[in-house]
């Protein structure tokens, strides 16, 4: 089977964000940037698949700027098969991102979309599992564990209360949490090779999405700040503000 | 506005982040709940009862039981015929089935608000919560999931809602549930605590962890949490995690010990309202934002303050 792996360019998460002045947004000029956590997670994954014999082949897709050819070169260095980019300047909210991805799995019809569950920019945790639901696929959201055997996958997902296990028939739609899996680092070879491998650049139009936006950000703002506080210089200092505060 | 807000239970009583979902619908308009599940109409009474409440929706069946997205999605957006917004707590639950709702009712989700500022303006925390978006729907209908740190709980009893059956398609055939490992603890909830003890990296190994954060949270009757890189780690369970994909919570007291603070860790605890650090580096960041701190070894510090306590 083919797998889909959609991928994100976003702030590095080393990188502390800061609020424009003027507040429509967050400064990126300058900043580095990196692929998203969560999709070097998804990335990992499916080339494991690919490694165990589960897949063939696997398509790396991103929705963004030029640069995030960059994204797609990384995740072929790790070790995906060819890339899409499908260019735009614009900021595409994850229901358009879902429906240009829902065009994509029409044309390829992969077994698995491998997604990061959340991109750490905007946070929204949406676009899985609505390209789920516009595809009609079987979710299995926030992986720990991923499982491929015969027509179906069992995925462990992390919930709030600890885990569960679902069992998914193929083809299906998985999101990634931390603990799936740790992705490796390309090896300069592979960098190299990626440099060759085909990626194919279309527009949101090729696919007939819409990408208008459906949320206008009216402003963006700085959260309120907490400011140090005071150091206590023993346990003796510890104990009582605790009990200042009434815990002890 | 007519709302309807999914009730997070576990097919025995209803779950404390449907209240603060609830203060948020109330903000919007007047309050229906789904209730979904299997053999749970104790569920649906106990949710007639929350304050504020006209009616519940109160679906039952097997395939409803362990909230399938696959199975629960179609039977919301049968209800939203007649709602102007679904509203789930952004629990694992609701952030798995209401971005499922808002695609297939074409509709971009505002997830994870943390107030109402208009019909259809809401505030909501991107880059980690290093900064607050302001957005306005364009949407006819609205899907939103809430931030339970945000919004005060509405009152669990005093309410008179009427419980009306509806039934919806059932399974899916898409998805089975095949079991889980839900951890039990005398503890209490993360999510709901007043007073947290959080462990990081620097406990070294999962006994560690036990011998040196346990004895201080029994003391205080606290909850325990962990920073991603303590689970990452395998010194406790993934459910322990407060952070930026972890746990949001907002406890009284937050008492972060060995955790240096990322920003990812920050972005899950700063809204505590008073934060107390240990940690033996006196320039690790978790000072910048902690109200008191000590500089010390944990390993003697830890045990010294449980005894003093």
């Amino acid at each position: 089977m083919k797998i889909i792996v959609p991928v994100k360019r976003v702030i590095d998460y080393n990188v502390k964000p800061r609020v424009k002045a003027d507040g429509t947004g967050v400064d990126l000029a300058n900043v580095k940037m990196s692929m998203n956590p969560f999709d070097e997670i998804a990335v990992e994954e499916a080339i494991r698949l690919k490694e165990a014999g589960k897949a063939e082949e696997i398509i790396a897709v991103s929705v963004g700027p030029a640069k995030a050819q960059e994204t797609l070169r990384t995740a072929l260095a790790m070790g995906a098969d060819r890339a899409i980019l499908i260019e735009t300047d614009a900021e595409v909210e994850p229901l358009a991102v879902a429906k240009i991805l829902k065009a994509i799995v029409a044309e390829e019809n992969p077994g698995l979309v491998i997604l990061g569950k959340q991109a750490i920019d905007d946070d929204s945790n949406q676009t899985g599992q609505m390209l789920a639901a516009l595809t009609g696929r079987p979710q299995g959201t926030f992986a720990s564990k991923v499982d491929v055997a015969g027509d179906s996958v069992s995925v462990t997902r992390e919930v709030d209360g600890g885990l569960e296990t679902v069992k998914l028939a193929l083809p299906a739609i998985v999101t990634t949490d931390l603990r799936l899996n740790e992705p490796r680092y390309a090896s300069l070879p592979n960098i190299m090779k990626a440099k060759k491998k085909q990626l194919d650049v279309k527009s949101p139009a090729d696919y007939g999405v819409d990408i208008a936006p459906r949320l206008k950000t009216l402003k963006v703002s700085e959260p309120p700040v907490r400011s140090a506080g005071i150091k206590v210089a023993d346990v003796d200092g510890l104990v009582a503000k605790l009990k200042e505060l009434g815990v002890a | 506005m007519k709302t309807l807000v999914w009730v997070e239970h576990d097919n025995a009583s209803v779950k404390d982040a449907t209240l603060s979902a609830v203060t948020a619908a109330a903000k919007l308009g007047e309050v229906h709940l789904l209730v979904a599940g299997s053999g749970a109409r104790a569920v649906a009474d106990a949710a007639a009862q929350i304050a504020g409440v006209g009616k519940v929706h109160f679906a039952d069946d097997a395939a409803y039981e362990h909230a399938l997205a696959e199975n629960i999605a179609p039977l919301i957006v049968d209800l939203m015929g007649h709602h102007d917004a679904f509203v789930a707590p952004a629990t694992t639950t609701g952030k798995n089935v209401a971005p499922r709702v808002a695609a297939l009712l074409d509709v971009a989700q505002i997830s994870d608000i943390l107030s109402v500022e208009g019909e259809k303006t809401f505030t909501r925390p991107i880059y980690a919560g290093n900064a607050i978006a302001t957005v306005e729907s364009s949407d006819p209908k609205l899907v939103i999931t809430v931030r339970g740190t945000a919004f005060a709980k509405a009152e669990a009893t005093g309410g008179s809602g009427v419980v009306e059956d509806v039934t919806g398609a059932g399974d899916a055939g898409l998805s089975s549930f095949v079991g889980a490992e839900i951890a039990k603890s005398e503890r209490p909830e993360l999510t709901s605590a007043k007073i947290i003890v959080s462990g990081g990296r620097a406990l070294k190994d999962s006994e560690t962890f036990e011998a040196t954060i346990m004895p201080l949270a029994d003391k205080l009757g606290a909850a325990v949490g962990a920073s991603r890189a303590a689970v990452d780690a395998g010194y406790v369970p993934n459910d322990y995690q407060v952070g930026q994909t972890g746990k949001i919570v907002a406890p009284e007291v937050y008492i972060a010990v060995g955790i240096s603070g990322a920003i990812q860790h920050l972005a899950g605890m700063k809204d505590s309202k008073t934060i107390i650090a240990i940690n033996k580096d006196e320039d690790a960041p978790i000072f910048q934002v902690a109200d008191v701190g000590l500089v010390a070894d944990l390993f003697s510090a830890v045990p010294e303050l449980t005894g003093k306590l």
